[in-house]
């Protein structure tokens, strides 16, 4: 069987049941079994955290937040026991969602919140955390009041608390609510946010593994993938293995599709499906309109042509291949008719409006980006603004700042201007200052109709 | 930086209420009720330090008094033995703690990327100008009405995304406004 055939859902399979939310209904569908089992094995040492990090390392889970980084490897950077003393080992929850276009995060959290809390419980389990913190964005109030609805009847059933279960095992949860600031999601910043600071990313290292909340061994997960580590204790890591493009790509894996076509949502198939089968899911593009760009890991990634993305594996590795990112799965389908120096220059707003503030290059360049691409789709630009731009933004990334919030930042500009350049050169040759228009306008509309005969776009 | 400011610098430094942290004062001294105290107790017992507490006890004061006031960052401050100006500078930083009084309904339009292909802009745009020409972060005269712009709010799927106050809203475009606005009583 390939690992991309169609899947029964598996993150989802509760989606949509009544009460899904509730804790009888969890148990009533086998919940909380993996959380039982393994507390019920801890004294006789049939279950140890080495055994829980070894399947999930052997799963080939890779983190679902953003970067694709193998989580059970990223838990072994935990130090040991004698290594660290008797600082408490910290598990955070990254439920800050805030990257345009995602909305997987929150539909896991409001339908099916005893997943979410058990895959944090078999992490603590794994990694000897004693308190683990579900850190979510202060705008998602409903899916907030879910989640400690939740808690507080998981701490009544016993499986939190006071040695859980007699398992002679403490374990606390809590539910945190930032409060409006996308670069929370940045491990390292919600790390200060959660410690009551401004959310300023830290320099690494040391890394959280070493020194992460409250000075304290800290591993920071999200949403997706510590549901994800619950069914590979439920179902094995073979099964897991067997979903998914390949062994580096392994897994159901949820995107995000949003943008122009007919059914927006998230739809759950294999790590690597292509891109035409997660299109046809979405309904297919809005209205039978042609495709024009597609962004495919939310506001940060690099976008695609409708010819790069053309048989594309919708995986961490195939979505690099063709040097953008899978990101946080977040899909943004543009057809035909969409401007396409409008829609970089509304997510150059997103980027100035969310920089933290604390690098020069990031807080200085992205404002300074935004306000050349308005002056350009406000027909003020430049013929010289559109290299300006380029050159600016190639030296706002690449290790110059203290996260990679400025390197997202400029994904869009570098790819949209060389990618549609004619569209963006059409704005500055209608420009209102003749001294500086590029050609003739009738020239380059000729040369846009000709490209888009040719198929290039 | 990280803040759609719901009053513009420019003018809180002519006001004559900002006090020395740049916070408006509310005219009066504050303090939590029996209630709020209860969770604020609650709420400590979950983090090893009290500094850990400070956006989660910020939530409590907004939703005791709708705004974060200069007596409330005072209050705040004192009751997790942090300076004024850490406090302030906490809440500066977040868009979700109003810095001054905002409108019964307080309507948060989403302009990200998928919502922007949407039409969220121009609903955005013709909801301000219904409600009387209102600039972004203004409040209609009879405090009924405050409309901001806000980044994603993880709805994309339900483009133009609004949240009003803590409820979400779905596929507000242009035409649904009558009926949008309708229902905000
Ligand atoms: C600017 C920025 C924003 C981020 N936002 C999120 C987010 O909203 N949710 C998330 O899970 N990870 C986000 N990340 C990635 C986290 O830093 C971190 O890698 C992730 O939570 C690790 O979880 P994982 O290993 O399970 O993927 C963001 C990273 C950056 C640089
Ligand atoms: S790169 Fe930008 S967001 Fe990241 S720390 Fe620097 S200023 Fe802050
Ligand atoms: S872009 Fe508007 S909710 Fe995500």
């Amino acid at each position: 069987m390939s690992g991309l055939s169609p899947i029964e859902p598996v993150l989802l399979a509760r989606r949509g049941k009544p009460d899904s939310a509730m804790i009888q209904t969890y148990l009533a569908d086998g919940g909380y079994a993996s959380w039982k089992k393994v507390l019920g094995g801890a004294k006789s040492g049939e279950w140890t955290p080495a055994k829980v990090t070894d399947l999930v390392k052997a799963s080939g889970l890779r983190g679902r937040g953003g970067a694709g980084f193998p989580c059970g490897m990223k838990w072994t950077f935990v130090p040991p026991k004698e290594k660290r003393g008797d600082k408490p080992v910290y598990l955070l929850c990254n439920a800050d969602e805030s990257e345009p276009g995602t909305f997987k995060d929150r539909l896991l959290m409001e339908t099916d919140p005893h997943q979410v809390l058990e895959g944090m419980m078999l992490a603590s389990f794994a990694l000897d955390v004693k308190h683990a913190y579900l850190y979510i964005r202060g705008e998602m109030v409903h899916a907030a009041e879910v989640l400690n609805k939740a808690v507080a009847e998981t701490y009544a059933k016993g499986f939190l608390g006071v040695d859980v279960l007699g398992s002679g095992l403490d374990l606390d949860i809590t539910i945190h609510r930032g409060a409006g600031a996308y670069i929370c999601g940045e491990e390292t910043a919600l790390i200060e946010s959660l410690e009551g600071k401004r959310g300023h990313p830290r320099i690494k290292p040391p890394f959280p593994a070493v020194s992460g909340v409250w000075g304290c061994p800290t591993v920071v997960n999200n949403v997706e993938t510590l549901c994800c580590v619950k069914h590979i204790l439920d179902r094995g890591a073979d099964w897991f293995k067997s979903i998914g493009r390949n062994e580096k790509n392994t897994g159901p894996k949820l995107y995000c599709v949003s943008g122009h076509v007919e059914k927006p949502g998230v739809y759950e198939a294999p790590l690597g499906v292509p891109w035409e089968t997660l299109l046809a899911l979405a309904g297919g593009v809005k209205g039978g309109r042609r495709l024009k760009a597609v962004i495919p890991g939310g506001a940060s990634a690099a976008m695609l042509t409708a010819k790069e993305v053309e048989n594309l594996p919708m995986d961490f590795d195939g979505v690099a291949a063709a040097k953008s990112m899978l990101g946080s799965a977040a899909i943004i389908v543009m057809d035909e008719t969409t401007d396409i120096p409008k829609a970089v220059t509304n997510i150059a707003k997103f980027f100035a409006h969310e920089s933290c503030g604390q690098c020069t290059p990031c807080r200085e360049g992205t404002p300074w980006m935004h306000k050349m691409l308005k002056r350009i789709v406000s027909g003020e630009g430049k013929k010289t603004d559109l290299d300006l731009l380029l050159q600016i933004a190639g030296q706002m990334g690449n290790g110059m700042t203290i996260c990679v919030f400025a390197d997202a930042a400029i994904a869009p500009v570098l790819s949209g201007i060389p990618k549609f350049r004619e569209e963006f050169e059409a704005y500055v040759a209608k420009s209102s200052h003749p001294d500086f228009a590029l050609a003739a306008p009738e020239d380059l509309t000729n040369k846009v109709a000709e490209r888009a005969a040719a198929g290039i776009h | 930086m990280s803040g759609a400011q719901k009053l513009p610098v420019a003018e809180q430094a002519e006001n004559p209420r900002v006090g020395e942290h740049g916070a408006l004062s509310c005219g009066r001294a504050l303090s939590f009720s029996r209630q709020t105290h209860d969770d604020l107790e609650r709420l400590l017992a979950r983090y090893p330090t009290k500094q850990a507490a400070l956006l989660p006890t910020l939530w409590l004061a907004q939703r005791e008094w709708g705004w974060i006031s200069r007596e409330a960052v005072d209050y705040v401050a004192t009751l997790l033995d942090l300076s004024p100006a850490f406090v302030w500078g906490v809440v500066t930083f977040y868009t979700m703690y109003n810095r001054a009084p905002v409108g019964t309904h307080l309507i948060q339009f989403c302009t990200s990327i998928s919502c922007h292909l949407n039409g969220a802009g121009e609903a955005y745009a013709e909801c301000r100008k219904r409600l009387g020409d209102l600039k972004p972060g203004e409040t209609t005269p009879d405090g009924k009405f405050t409309v901001v712009e806000v980044e994603c709010l993880a709805q994309c799927d339900k483009a133009p995304a609004v949240m009003v106050n803590d409820d979400d809203h779905f596929v507000i475009t242009k035409d649904k406004l009558d009926a949008f606005l309708g229902s905000l009583k």
